[in-house]
């Protein structure tokens, strides 16, 4: 056996030498080097990164429910759709913590792992655990769908760095949205039991989507709630679904995810996300 | 005329990609921009998709073989926008990924107003292999975040396919 046969690294490489290797995990440098990250004149610094922190918490804590899927899918199609998902969702997120933390002098991973639960400032719908693949792709279908609404809008914002982030997210959320849209439409218009559970994993996600909606004075950009619904009334009709008539999820003193208040189920994720970085705070790969 | 900086050009462009090795990052579209500044080259790559897991592993393979080839300054540069399009693809980019058993992409969509929605078929792609159009996209993700996965139903082969993007 050959020595480029021992090491399966020389071997995928086309040229051998110790610092110079194909290799994935081998470290993690700022997704935004380079960038010119300086905010713009009449932009809000501090505004401006609070609102990508948001945006970014949403896509981390989203991404991270979803990686709990891989290994766990009915079949190898769904395996790499989830995990691509994931993967772009946890891509938006390094480069929207990163934009933050240019202007707060914080790393992406300060705040990927070093906040609580109450400096998290994600909407609640990201936050619990999926209970069978009909919850998956339903809530997939109603974040999608908000999201790419949103980063629509932001593709032509005051701030480069984000419109840049929110453009390239544009093409991946589009993926996203046809991905759930067309299991909704296969899992609601298909047996009897595979309609009634996914109208129960509607049923048990629209609690949440009132939050989406919701007033806050952080907001930078708005939607209106019939650009979202206009289209989730497609699919659910497409789908022969009903559009659930459920209470939304209260107000914990007129105050929700955005403003760093939370369900149970995110301490069961930073708990899991954090451990390690937390237990190793100087750690290099 | 053989220019410093077409040389170095070409260097960092004939880096391959980790992912698709039968590409290059200049076939791709990927290597926006190289220019010397007080003797030290700035070259300016651009991720295809947020999450892509190669983008680290392009700039220092990039950053390694311009070294090699004795440029000693070198800073490698993200550039956001304009966002990479499947259209930057190059002709030659498209032929090997063909040769390769990878269906190149279509257009990217153009669009004005809202992103439509899509719930019926996916526009089919041509077989790499048998040059058929009767294919059926399986997945609209593969192996890697760029590529969608197809069955062609006239040789009944599997093949990816890059995203238009």
């Amino acid at each position: 056996m050959s020595m480029s046969d021992d090491n399966p690294y020389d071997f995928l490489a086309d040229e051998h030498s110790d610092d110079h290797r194909w290799a994935y995990g081998t470290g993690f440098t700022d997704p935004l080097a380079g960038v010119d990250t300086s905010v713009p004149d009449g932009v809000d610094a501090y505004g401006l990164a609070s609102y990508c922190v948001s945006l970014g918490d949403d896509a981390l804590i989203y991404s991270h429910r979803l990686q709990e899927w891989v290994t766990r899918l009915p079949e190898l199609e769904e395996e790499t759709a989830v995990a691509n998902i994931a993967l772009d969702l946890l891509g938006q997120a390094r480069m929207l913590l990163g934009r933050a933390g240019a202007v707060l002098g914080r790393s992406e991973d300060q705040l990927a792992f070093f906040r609580s639960e109450s400096q998290f400032h994600n909407v609640r719908l990201v936050e619990r655990h999926d209970d069978d693949f009909a919850e998956l792709v339903g809530r997939l279908l109603v974040f999608a769908t908000w999201r790419l609404a949103l980063f629509e809008r932001l593709t032509s914002f005051s701030d480069p760095v984000l419109a840049a982030i929110a453009t390239k997210g544009v093409a991946e959320l589009t993926y996203h949205r046809d991905y759930a849209a067309q299991w909704v439409v296969r899992l609601g218009d298909g047996t009897e039991l595979s309609h009634q559970r996914m109208q129960a994993a509607l049923d048990a996600v629209w609690a949440f989507v009132d939050e989406l909606f919701r007033a806050h004075p952080g907001e930078l950009v708005t939607i209106a709630r019939g650009e979202v619904d206009v289209v989730l009334d497609t699919v659910l009709a497409t789908a022969g679904l009903d559009r659930p008539d459920v209470p939304p999820l209260a107000l914990i003193g007129g105050r929700a995810g955005r403003d760093g208040v939370h369900t149970e189920a995110l301490g069961y994720v930073l708990a899991e996300m954090q451990s390690v970085a937390r237990a190793h705070p100087d750690a290099t790969w | 005329m053989v220019t410093r900086t077409g040389t170095a050009w070409d260097v960092a462009a004939a880096t391959p990609d980790p992912e698709l090795p039968m590409v290059t990052v200049g076939d791709l579209g990927i290597l926006r921009s190289l220019d010397e500044q007080d003797g030290r080259l700035v070259v300016t790559i651009t991720p295809t998709y947020s999450g892509c897991p190669a983008m680290r592993e392009i700039a220092g393979d990039v950053e390694y073989r311009l070294r090699a080839a004795g440029f000693a300054e070198v800073e490698i540069r993200t550039q956001l926008a304009p966002a990479w399009t499947s259209d930057w693809i190059t002709a030659d980019g498209r032929r090997k990924l063909l040769l390769a058993g990878i269906a190149p992409p279509a257009p990217a969509p153009r669009r004005a107003g809202p992103v439509p929605l899509t719930l019926g078929r996916a526009p089919a792609a041509t077989c790499p292999r048998c040059g058929s159009v009767r294919t059926s996209r399986r997945a609209a993700f593969s192996a890697t975040a760029c590529k969608a996965l197809h069955t062609c139903d006239a040789c009944l082969e599997p093949f990816e396919s890059v995203k238009a993007i």
